[in-house]
């Protein structure tokens, strides 16, 4: 990039503009709710408000933690009855229920402002519905195969690019008496991220889309194509037993134990697993591989957000705080290996030098022309999403019973998106 | 300074409404507060549940009136049947309970040295939270490192999975249930064996009843009281069960060992749940399964009231 004189007098005059007002006007109360109850992101956040306040004296910062989980359900209470004027949720679908209840506020007008319509234009997609942007994102996460790279060596195998490779080496693996892929459907969502990718794999970004919009019924050949690719490995015995007995950190140990290969999982997994002891010679990262030739490369990476209820006092505050979150310093701060280990959303922040974040990063950035997707919880409207992961799972323990999971999900689909 | 007189002249003044009305107005007084929090706490939120269940509503933006149609919904809904069928296995084995605290307390019920610690480490159990009962039972359950399939391998038993297989998954919480369960009933009947009358005992056995005969036909029916508290609190305990579900399963396998409680809890308040009109349809199915048992108990006290 080039600077030219008149560029950063622009930027100049625009800073110190946006300092002036800031400091003028900003009083009162700011009640910021957090969903970031683990010890790492909540320390994070903490501090980041902490520097927030500092920068705004006037203000009065009430910071409240709620745990992830009962966050989920207490959000709809909070936005209705006692409204804070910040509250962290998540990207696109997820958001729905409260956008259509008139809960969030419109913050297009951030959204026009150059800082970030320019910064961040790669997640304005997930932000927007109805053609308005109703939060900012603070963070995003890769999704990927984490795998035993000793495990790879030790067999002779390399990551692979195809789903005829993926095979061949889940073959290896299970003929060496371990499990390809570890996971835990107790809690169901874990298989949503491997229908997600067998399912952009199989027929592309687009195809997923229209599934998630209600445009594609369920008993379409199209997705049980993408169930068959996904029984092959069934069959194979690629995934652990009894894993619907386990929540994803309990499917952990077979990984770190060396009973099984590999995991797809967030990049949130890294942590626990280096906790556990695999340091990154024996840990590391590759792509979903290609499924069905030619098809664009796409990913699921979620986005967690934050944004202002429609019921806040102190909006004025809110809005410069939320200026202040996605803003290229504080993206780099707060997503750093020390803090939350994950990908800045601002394009002019910087990627911690961390191993599975570079990867992450590159992958995102440079190979994924299909698009990027949420998550499948996140891209699918709430109710069809619970019966859908349902399903996934019983498919994963009774394959057989697919035809009649179909069904079922094309009936849930027809009340859903009327 | 003078005391009033003790009766005071009734026919200088004529007495106050209240005064006139006291017999009949006190006790409601007395009953108002009870009645007062009954009605906003109990009846408005039963009358409101069978309300929404006649809408179409998130919880967050319009509802919208659809009368029947939940409820015909209900009818075809897989997952309801499920849950029902779950609640009549509940309501069924959650009754083992009565027995089995009856023979613990039988066999309880003697003068050893240090029965007081025998009797207290059987009741341990219903002093546990739910929750710690759930996920103890859990980890006796896990697949592989299980208690369970470490004793059943030394018998040359097959591993089993009791909480992943859909067929059995609901008995392995229901067991689960019993242990605290048992617990309670056996202390209800110890203390009920403590009122048992020792001359009709001394009268049975000179009569030659002993055994079974004599537990028949001379315990239990003096048991009875404790009986009929044991069947209330089991079958209410049977019909309020969600935490061991949603401890040890969270309602799965897909979906096969939900009941009632829990399916309303997850249609209309968990994490996707955004049908409140639907959850409360499950909701007043619920009441009107527990309406009859209420109903029974009801009817038998007043019975009991009458008798006397």
């Amino acid at each position: 990039m080039r600077f030219t004189t008149k560029s950063m007098l622009m930027a100049l005059a625009g800073s110190t503009m946006l300092a002036g007002t800031a400091t003028a006007e900003l009083t009162g109360d700011l009640k910021i709710f957090l969903d970031t109850s683990n010890p790492a992101p909540r320390a994070t956040m903490e501090k980041m408000i902490a520097d927030f306040g500092a920068e705004h004296p006037g203000l009065n910062i009430e910071t409240t933690v709620i745990d992830r989980e009962a966050y989920k359900t207490q959000i709809r209470n909070f936005l209705t009855a006692d409204a804070p004027d910040v509250a962290t949720w998540y990207a696109a679908n997820r958001m729905s229920p409260y956008v259509k209840a008139g809960l969030f506020e419109d913050v297009s007008d951030l959204w026009a402002e150059p800082a970030i319509a320019d910064n961040l234009a790669s997640t304005k997609g997930a932000m927007t519905i109805d053609g308005k942007q109703w939060g900012v994102p603070y963070t995003y996460y890769q999704w990927g195969i984490y795998y035993r790279k000793d495990i790879y060596e030790e067999l002779g195998l390399n990551e692979p690019a195809t789903f005829e490779e993926m095979k061949s080496n889940c073959q290896a693996i299970l003929d060496s008496g371990r499990k390809c892929y570890t996971i835990g459907t107790k809690f169901l969502w874990t298989a949503g991220g491997w229908f997600d990718y067998l399912n952009m794999r199989t027929h592309g970004f687009d195809f997923h889309m229209e599934l998630a919009n209600g445009d594609v019924k369920w008993t379409d050949d199209r997705v049980k194509q993408t169930f068959a690719n996904w029984r092959e490995l069934i069959d194979m015995g690629a995934f652990v037993d009894n894993h619907q007995n386990y929540s994803w950190q309990e499917s952990l140990p077979f990984i770190v134990n060396g009973e099984a290969a590999a995991i797809l999982k967030g990049n949130f997994a890294v942590a626990p697993l280096r906790e556990a002891g695999l340091d990154d010679g024996k840990l590391d990262f590759y792509q979903f591989p290609e499924i069905t030739p030619g098809i664009a490369l796409a990913e699921d990476a979620p986005t967690d957000t934050f944004h202002i209820p429609a019921n806040a006092s102190n909006k004025e505050a809110a809005r410069e705080f939320l200026r202040f979150v996605v803003s290229a310093n504080v993206q780099s701060e707060i997503n750093n290996g020390a803090n939350l280990g994950q990908l800045p959303v601002n394009a002019g922040s910087t990627v911690d030098d961390d191993k599975f974040l570079n990867e992450g990063f590159t992958m995102l950035s440079e190979n994924s022309p299909g698009g990027v997707a949420q998550f499948f919880d996140r891209d699918f409207p709430a109710e069809m999403a619970a019966e859908a992961m349902q399903g996934l799972q019983e498919f994963m323990v009774f394959p057989d019973n697919l035809d009649d999971i179909l069904k079922r999900l094309d009936k849930v689909q027809e009340r859903v998106y009327k | 300074m003078t005391t009033a007189p003790a009766v005071p002249t009734t026919t200088a003044q004529p007495r106050g409404w209240y005064k006139r009305n006291e017999i009949a107005v006190t006790p409601w007084l007395f009953l108002a507060p009870a009645i007062l929090f009954f009605a906003f706490y109990v009846i408005w939120p039963i009358y409101q549940s069978i309300v929404i269940s006649f809408y179409d509503w998130d919880g967050l933006g319009e509802a919208r009136f659809i009368g029947m149609d939940n409820y015909v919904e209900l009818m075809d809904d897989g997952a309801f049947e499920v849950s029902l069928w779950n609640n009549l296995k509940w309501l069924l084995f959650y009754l083992l309970a009565i027995p089995g605290g009856l023979f613990i307390a039988l066999f309880l019920n003697q003068t050893v040295t240090g029965i007081r610690i025998y009797k207290s480490l059987f009741f341990f159990p219903f002093v546990l939270s739910q929750v710690v009962v759930g996920l103890v039972f859990s980890w006796f359950y896990l697949p592989n490192e299980g208690l369970l399939n470490g004793v059943l391998g030394l018998v040359g038993l097959g591993p089993v999975n009791v909480l992943g297989d859909p067929t059995m998954a609901t008995y392995g919480i229901i067991a689960a249930g019993l242990w605290p369960q048992t617990a309670y009933c056996m202390i209800l009947y110890l203390t009920g064996l403590n009122a048992v009358d020792p001359e009709q005992i001394e009268a049975g056995r000179l009569d030659g009843a002993k055994g079974w005969r004599m537990l028949w036909f001379i315990i239990i029916p003096q048991l009875k009281p404790a009986t009929f508290i044991a069947f209330v609190v089991t079958i209410i305990g049977a019909l309020r069960s969600f935490d061991l579900i949603s401890i040890m399963t969270n309602g799965g396998p897909f979906g096969q060992t939900r009941v009632l409680s829990f399916y309303m809890f997850e249609k209309a308040l968990s994490e996707y749940g955004f049908r409140m009109g639907y959850g409360a349809a499950i909701a007043v199915v619920l009441f009107l399964i527990m309406l009859v048992f209420i109903a029974y108990f009801l009817w038998s006290m007043w019975k009991e009231e009458k008798g006397r």
